[in-house]
């Protein structure tokens, strides 16, 4: 069957709604000695899709479970629309949860599945199936209604464990690496379906993902998670351009680090080249600047900047990533197509005083 | 894909040949002189039906059988489950314990029953104790019954654990997470899924528990004596072999009988407790 492209909201009239906020308050979770969740504050805006994104085991999946009550806080609270539910217990809070494994019951067919939460809410027969239906519908899998879930592919799976969590219109949608499971193209496309289902349904989203890419295609906001606490939260904007730490900016994207130190607002790198350090304090220091913001002009006169000589040019079609070698290590930037360089080229690297960020360490 | 089919047919001929000739023809042959003896016909049939015991001993038969398989799922389930709950070492621990019986005869085991039920045993002892004085289970349809459970719990448990370590808890997790509460998770996720598990684990103990001989003829008492007995009175000491055929095959029948009802009310129920889906 042929995908049928929806008029945004009209099949979904009853999965509209106004998505609430949560709020997360000194949030901690120990085990034993170790803290996987160390006294985390944060605000999830209502409507809004919020990414926790970190390296494995910094915490993001036991906070996701804090929320969903799966697992209760050592410490601090949770609140939703400012109502504290940090001892309800995980039925009775009305929130959607999309695991990356499915969890889609093998015993029921698909519309069965997605009449599961509404069953356990006392929605009577002929209703339970109509919603079935019209959620079935925002994921493009109502056609499949009848079959079992085992003749599914995995991201039909996903998208039958989507229309589930989003057939009660739960106040918010928890989503755990939903695609961990899937190939780079499916997940592309499945990212683009959870844009779009959020666009539609005004859902409050927190989603949870260990791909930055992920995190920067779908956020709103990111959250960056690092041992147990939160770095950084931002629009994706906020964290690429202006990261709050050296973490967040190796993090996100790519960049260039130059271990140096810090002297009275000057950075000085290793070999003795002089940049600007802003407003950073004395000390050991690295430099942080991302590869579009690297400018490479030709090595005539003594400019300001750093001597380097091109390793190598990459041509990518919009635009060329060139490598350049200098006594401080090796500096990525891109440029135009149209520049000609070449390798064995001498040049000057350089950037805006703002472009770049140092941090200590 | 053909040449293959052909081959493993092959190679399985050995072993179908060894239970033709252990199982099959001795059946077909002690069935076959039901037919033929004293002359070719269902005399027998009509002489074992005209008896009021056949039916009555073949009733109470599989009301105890029944009896075994309900006890054996009330014992057994929650045991089973709890092998999914506890960690490796916990879980190596109750298998040790279930297989513990397999090592000792049923023969010793029955005695051991035989002197733990008799007139002021141990058991008659604790039940006084516990204020239920002058109580002796040996001889009674409730000794047969102890007996025969504590040697069937294991097959119960072993079938059922292996359905149940199955049982992904996440889809549990999911359930709670959609608005289940523990019980309403259990009967419309676990339940369902453990499903074949209990047909399977019924349907073992149910065929073992038609064929009990010993346990039976040591810890009940004679005048409630139960198929397998009967057959062995009239082999014994009958010498009725034709008797005995025609009472083993109605034996068989009716298992046979019993497991289709089971079968077809398999998927009706599971369906149910499944909302109505459609699986397998
Ligand atoms: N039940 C538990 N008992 C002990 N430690 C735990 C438990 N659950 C989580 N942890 C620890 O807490 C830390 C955070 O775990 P968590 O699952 O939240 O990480 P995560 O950010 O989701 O990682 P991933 O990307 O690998 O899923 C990990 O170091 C983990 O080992
Ligand atoms: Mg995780």
């Amino acid at each position: 069957m042929s995908k049928t492209n929806q008029s945004p909201g009209a099949p979904a009239a009853t999965l509209q709604q106004t998505g609430r906020s949560v709020r997360l308050s000194g949030l901690s979770k120990h085990y034993g000695d170790f803290a996987a969740v160390d006294g985390i504050d944060m605000d999830i805006r209502a409507g809004e899709l919020l990414t926790l994104l970190g390296a494995s085991g910094s915490g993001k999946t036991t906070t996701l479970s804090m929320i969903a009550g799966f697992t209760t806080p050592t410490e601090g609270t949770v609140l939703i629309d400012g109502e504290e539910i940090t001892r309800v217990p995980p039925h009775k809070r009305n929130l959607g949860m999309v695991f990356q494994h499915y969890s889609l019951f093998p015993h029921m067919n698909v519309r069965t599945n997605v009449e599961f939460p509404l069953k356990q809410r006392g929605v009577p027969k002929a209703e339970r199936r109509r919603r079935a239906m019209e959620a079935l519908e925002v994921v493009e899998l109502a056609h499949r209604a009848q079959a079992r879930v085992t003749e599914l592919s995995g991201g039909q799976q996903q998208r039958i464990a989507l229309a589930r969590a989003l057939v009660f219109s739960p106040s918010v949608l928890l989503m755990d690496e939903p695609f961990g499971a899937l190939d780079r193209a499916l997940r592309e496309k499945m990212q683009m379906e959870v844009r779009r289902i959020h666009r539609e349904l005004g859902v409050t989203v927190v989603f949870v993902t260990h791909d930055q890419q992920e995190a920067l295609t779908l956020s709103d906001r990111i959250a960056v998670f690092e041992r147990g606490r939160i770095e950084q939260v931002g629009t994706p904007e906020d964290l690429y351009e202006r990261p709050a730490s050296l973490h967040v900016a190796t993090f996100l994207g790519e960049s260039n680090l130059l271990p140096g130190t810090v002297d009275g607002g000057v950075f000085v790198t290793r070999s003795g080249s002089r940049l600007s350090a802003g407003s950073a304090e004395n000390g050991p220091a690295t430099l942080v600047v991302r590869p579009e913001h690297v400018r490479v002009q030709p090595a005539t006169g003594t400019g300001a900047g750093i001597a380097a000589t091109v390793g190598e040019v990459v041509y990518l079609g919009a635009d060329k990533r060139l490598v350049a070698v200098t006594a401080d290590g090796e500096i990525t930037a891109r440029i135009a197509a149209a520049e000609g360089y070449r390798p064995g080229d001498d040049v000057r690297l350089g950037w805006e005083p703002g472009a770049a960020a140092v941090f200590p360490g | 894909m053909h040449t293959s089919a052909r081959w493993s047919a092959l190679l399985l001929a050995p072993a179908v040949l060894l239970v033709a000739i252990c199982f099959v023809v001795p059946i077909g042959s002690i069935v076959l002189r039901s037919f033929t003896e004293p002359e070719l016909g269902l005399a027998t049939y009509e002489r074992l039906f005209a008896d009021p015991t056949t039916l009555r001993v073949l009733g109470r038969t599989l009301l105890v059988a029944l009896g075994a398989v309900g006890l054996c799922l009330l014992f057994g389930y929650p045991y089973a489950y709890l092998m999914t709950l506890v960690g490796p070492d916990m879980r190596a621990v109750l298998m040790v314990l279930v297989l513990v019986p397999f090592w000792t005869s049923l023969m010793a085991r029955t005695f051991a029953w035989v002197s733990l039920l008799q007139r002021d045993g141990p058991v008659s002892a604790l039940l006084a104790f516990a204020g239920v004085p002058g109580v002796t289970l040996l001889g009674t349809a409730a000794g047969v019954m102890i007996g025969m459970v504590q040697i069937l719990l294991p097959y119960m448990v072993l079938t059922l654990s292996t359905t149940l370590s199955r049982i992904d808890r996440g889809l549990l997790t999911a359930a709670q997470s959609l608005g289940a509460n523990r019980y309403r998770t259990f009967f419309q996720v676990y339940l369902p899924l453990s499903l074949p598990g209990v047909f399977a684990g019924s349907a073992l103990v149910f065929i073992l528990a038609l064929g009990f001989y010993i346990t039976p003829q040591l810890l009940g008492s004679p005048r409630e004596s139960l198929i397998a007995q009967v057959i062995g009175v009239r082999v014994e000491r009958l010498v009725d072999f034709a008797g005995a055929g025609g009472l083993s095959l109605i034996v068989l029948l009716t298992t046979a009988l019993c497991l289709a009802a089971a079968v077809l009310a398999f998927r009706p129920v599971r369906a149910m407790l499944g909302q109505g889906g459609d699986r397998r």
